[in-house]
């Protein structure tokens, strides 16, 4: 449905943003199947155990909070990925002729780009789940992290038709390389050098977001006190 | 019919007073709400700074079926839109409470979960039909003023009607609240365009299935004078509250059929 409006404005332009008729309709049935893998919408499970005190029995075992919340995280994707990512792309591929990775190369390209995302993803929404350490309803924070994520990350409209100052904005946060770096680089918008540079970008913010989101778990557990019980 | 109303207060007043207990919590989830459904909105701003018109439509006259189908929709919202959750209530048997209850079993549905935060959807709306109603040159006379409101009325019970009717799904299949979204959201979005960008068949299908296309598009076309890009007989403009009734009529049946379907998970 989101494909009929974008299409619409093929009739009036051939291209946009460097986006023709055929990458937008790979564009839209790709978010479709990246929303769930990526997980951009709704994870409460750790600001919930700050709430409720649960955290204390993370804080005890032998594992990094952090980087064993990517470890599940990362298993999460594989089964959204498996059962709610391929299946709408698949769909899409059969009904339309979508513009894929033109070589192995892209393809594996592809398949990392989608694997930083989601951890960048995750870095992100670890971070701001710990609002629930100093705030305690942490709720209005993931309701706001949620609104920038839908528009930043590329999934209301690809970053390229946005207005140039809009765009702007975007890519000075990590949204975009949550969505859009990985489809640039599916329908091959982004090539060669450009690649490993979109790489290295998402990279960079994934180390950003874990080193933010340590910083603030340190600072966080430091301040905490837990009711008994 | 009065003494339902009378209840129907009761039960959502109790529910609307332990909600505003919480003030700021509700404060932030309602500006959440506004915020998150404007990005719809966002959505036509970046496709207008793309192309000037869409399939004929300018960006004012698109902000007016936005504006028109965005109260409809939280209104339906506000009354059915926990119905989405519906599906548990059939999964752990705890309907069974519901049928034994000396009440209607949708209306008992209706009041159980109802959020006022919801009304945050309505709010951007009514934002934007005044913005389009200052940019547009509309002539005003009665007839339209009587348009405007019915379309909006109508647009409401249809909306409700298709959510009571899909959520009918979960009767048989427990997991349904996807599918039923696909429509009520979908159409919701859907609604906010002129219906000529969409492929023959789902035009079609919006015209004649889901009547999404009375919701606003078609009332629009008599209060912006438009031609109908369809070339169907000009009384299909004004035929919006007869197809919110038939809606309303054929969602209450489903209901009847499907809670006749039920079976107790035996909780």
């Amino acid at each position: 449905m989101r494909g009929s409006v974008l299409l619409a404005l093929f009739q009036q332009r051939s291209e946009i943003g460097g986006y023709g008729a055929g990458d937008t309709i790979t564009y839209v049935w790709l978010t479709q199947g990246l929303l769930a893998t990526i997980g951009l919408w709704g994870w409460k499970e750790l600001g919930e155990r700050i709430r409720s005190g649960d955290i204390v029995i993370d804080l005890s075992r032998p594992l990094d909070v952090q980087l064993g919340g990517l470890a599940f995280d990362l298993g999460r994707a594989w089964y959204h990925a498996l059962f709610r990512g391929i299946p709408p792309v698949l769909v899409g591929a059969l009904v339309f002729d979508l513009s894929g990775p033109p070589s192995l190369l892209a393809w594996s390209a592809f398949l990392l780009s989608v694997a930083l995302a989601v951890s960048v993803s995750f870095a992100f929404r670890f971070a701001y789940n710990l609002s629930a350490f100093w705030l305690a309803d942490y709720r209005g924070m993931a309701a706001l992290a949620m609104i920038a994520a839908t528009l930043f990350s590329g999934f209301l409209a690809p970053v390229g038709f946005f207005p140039r100052w809009l765009a702007v904005i975007a890519y000075a946060t990590p949204f975009p390389a949550m969505i859009q770096t990985p489809i640039d680089i599916f329908v091959g918008k982004a090539s060669g050098a450009a690649v490993a540079g979109a790489l290295a970008a998402q990279a960079a913010w994934l180390a950003l977001l874990l080193l933010a989101g340590r910083a603030l778990f340190a600072a966080g557990a430091r301040r905490l006190v837990v009711q008994g019980g | 019919m009065g003494e339902a109303a009378r209840l129907y207060w009761r039960l959502v007043g109790a529910r609307v007073r332990s909600q505003l207990e919480y003030r700021t919590s509700f404060l932030l989830d309602l500006v959440g709400m506004f915020l998150f459904s404007f990005l719809d909105f966002v959505e036509v701003l970046i496709i207008f700074h793309n192309v000037p018109r869409l399939a004929g439509w300018s960006v004012a006259e698109v902000s007016f079926l936005y504006a028109t189908s965005s109260p409809s929709f939280a209104f339906a919202d506000l009354v059915f839109g926990h119905l989405d959750h519906f599906g548990e209530s059939i999964r752990d048997g705890s309907f069974d409470l519901v049928l034994i209850r000396p009440r209607g079993t949708l209306f008992q549905i209706a009041t159980a979960d109802f959020q006022l935060r919801r009304l945050g959807k309505a709010l951007n709306g009514v934002v934007i039909l005044a913005y389009a109603l200052a940019v547009l040159e509309i002539g005003w006379t009665p007839g339209k003023v009587a348009v405007l409101l019915m379309m909006i009325v109508a647009g409401a019970v249809i909306f409700c009607a298709v959510w009571v009717f899909m959520i009918c799904i979960v009767f048989w299949s427990v997991e349904g609240k996807e599918t039923a979204n696909a429509f009520t959201y979908g159409g919701k979005f859907l609604t906010q365009f002129p219906i000529t960008i969409y492929d023959q068949w789902l035009r079609r299908f919006l015209a004649y299935v889901v009547p999404m296309a009375f919701v606003c598009f078609f009332p629009a076309l008599y209060l912006l004078d438009k031609p109908d890009p369809l070339g169907l007989p000009p009384w299909v403009r004004f035929a919006s509250p007869a197809v919110a009734l038939a809606a309303a009529g054929c969602a209450g049946m489903m209901w009847r059929l499907a809670v006749r379907h039920y079976r107790s998970a035996g909780g």
